[in-house]
């Protein structure tokens, strides 16, 4: 028995300002989305949603993000590996400083992105003399989200790395595996439900991502205006049910990705 | 090979992270410490690092209680199902999924003029979008899980027997806690309100949709710097984003400390 207060009528309080609480704030508003975003009924929903410029900003987004994905899986297995594998002065830096893109507020980073890459650096500048644009473009944005979710597959990979016994890979190298062969047959595996999971949530920041990209993307609609920075603009000129429509789809796939990550995380203990 | 992983690693890490770190402690001192100190100390960059220390507070301690209670009753409460706690815990990771602006436009749509309860609170004198209140209600909505989250894992390994024992000794409750409870789950708690500070200093999406961004009203520190940067005042963004990267990497620091701390415990 673990009440906290022994009387009645305070635990009972305690208890529903909580859950009230966690009602409020989380529940509902999740609810209202879904019931705004229908409630000119289906025909203005399906009007928001197959406007062109709100799809190709959904698919734009969706793309964008699976690059920036892939880039950070094979990243976050390199670094995550290296961090773990290897011991090299200034590890513990580097370790501690994978955490920076959570700790750093993402209008921050679309700031740096625009110092760093912009029309007026030394990068940009190159940039534009070998003819092709980074800032303002789909560069710009990858970049942004590679650096948002940058934490995402290394934090999801080095637990299993840590746990993974070397019996077996000892027991490889005995046998006359080669390196790589180890690597692929061994150890590769056992990291592929930390990858998986990891890149899941890094995709799932991605396609949310705001802050860092609506300053370095340029938001030209149907090139390079993605969802997030379009529901912003459908807010900011008065049409909340479009804006609704379109959160709607994006939320729907978030759910979908966190609710397999839960699984995928909940049934490894049980392997 | 092991030398040209380690390489690039450090290739990835100075790139990605270590130079536009640099770069924003450059930017910002560009025009030199005349520049800087205009920058921040303009009137406007003063109200805006203002409103964001309010709000961290705010939404630190309430978070902090309330996250707290929350994964306390989810792992021990015998009133809740275990059917109803699964799925209330599975509940409690929808705001990592929705896109701030997401967030955002939540509390307009419930709660913006234009609706029943806006218009009921704004008649009563009382206003929640574009003001304090959904400011804060915006950011206690992104950064609810971070406490739950931190404090939760903790309590199922602890298991329940010691918290038992106490009160079956006859402790009292609030006693049980203070004394059995809090010293296991202490260094989780202090990285759940390291992550949310960092987390509620940084949140630009959800408050900016609410707040409608009024300088030297609603405006942030990090909606500030989109403005400035939108206005093509990068010099003036630089020394507010100084700020909070400064900000931000101490915290990171912190993390580290408690996560050591937390580990040993």
């Amino acid at each position: 028995m673990n009440a906290m207060f022994r009387n009645k009528w305070w635990s009972f309080g305690f208890r529903s300002t909580v859950m009230l609480y966690f009602i409020i704030l989380i529940i509902i508003p999740i609810f209202g989305i879904y019931t705004q975003s229908l409630s000119l009924g289906w025909q203005p929903f399906w009007e928001s949603v197959s406007d062109p410029l709100a799809w190709k900003a959904v698919l734009l987004t969706v793309r964008l993000a699976v690059i920036a994905t892939i880039i950070n899986i094979f990243l976050g297995t390199m670094i995550g590996w290296v961090l773990i594998r290897y011991k090299f002065p200034g590890k513990r830096f580097l370790n501690s400083l994978v955490d920076l893109p959570f700790a750093l507020p993402t209008a921050v980073a679309g700031l740096m992105i625009l110092l760093l890459l912009g029309p007026r650096s030394f990068v940009g500048g190159l940039a534009t003399k070998l003819g092709f644009d980074i800032v303002f473009h789909e560069p710009a944005i990858i970049i942004a989200m590679v650096f948002v979710t940058f934490p995402f597959v290394i934090r999801a990979v080095q637990p299993l790395l840590e746990e993974l016994d070397r019996s077996e890979e000892e027991a490889a190298y005995t046998m006359g595996a080669s390196k790589a062969l180890t690597f692929f047959r061994i150890i590769l595996p056992s990291m592929v439900p930390g990858i998986i999971s990891g890149a899941m949530l890094a995709f799932s920041r991605g396609i949310a991502e705001f802050g860092a990209v609506v300053l370095v993307a340029g938001n030209i609609p149907g090139k390079t205006l993605i969802a997030s920075v379009y529901i912003f603009g459908e807010i900011e000129s008065d049409n909340p049910q479009g804006a609704a429509a379109v959160s709607v789809i994006l939320l729907t796939l978030s759910f979908v990705i966190l609710w397999t990550v839960n699984l995928i995380q909940s049934r490894r203990p049980g392997q | 090979m092991r030398k040209l992983w380690i390489t690039l690693t450090y290739v990835v890490f100075i790139l990605l992270l270590i130079i536009p770190l640099v770069e924003i402690v450059r930017g910002s001192w560009s025009e030199g410490w005349s520049g800087f100190t205009e920058g921040l100390l303009r009137q406007q960059s003063l109200h805006a690092l203002k409103m964001t220390a309010l709000i961290v507070v705010i939404v630190t301690v309430l978070n902090t209680l309330f996250g707290v209670m929350l994964a306390l009753y989810l792992v021990r409460a015998k009133w809740i199902g275990p059917r109803i706690k699964r799925l209330l815990n599975s509940l409690v990771d929808l705001p990592f999924a929705v896109s701030p602006v997401i967030g955002g436009l939540m509390i307009v749509l419930i709660l913006g003029p234009s609706t029943v309860i806006g218009t009921f609170f704004e008649a009563s004198g009382f206003k929640i979008v574009y003001a304090l209140p959904g400011m804060v209600l915006a950011t206690l909505f992104v950064t609810f899980p971070l406490m739950v989250r931190e404090v939760l894992p903790v309590l199922q390994e602890i298991g329940a027997q010691q918290e038992e024992a106490a009160s079956t000794l006859g402790a009292y409750s609030w006693y049980t806690f203070w004394q059995v409870t809090w010293p296991s789950i202490r260094w989780g708690v202090i990285y759940g309100v390291v992550l949310t500070v960092a987390r509620s200093l940084g949140e630009f999406g959800a408050v900016l949709v609410v707040s409608g961004n009024i300088m030297n009203k609603t405006q942030t520190a990090t909606t500030l710097v989109y403005q400035d940067v939108e206005n093509f005042n990068v010099v003036a963004a630089n020394g507010v984003a100084l700020v909070l990267a400064a900000f931000s990497v101490g915290l990171l620091l912190l993390m580290e400390w408690a996560k050591k701390r937390k580990e040993v415990h």
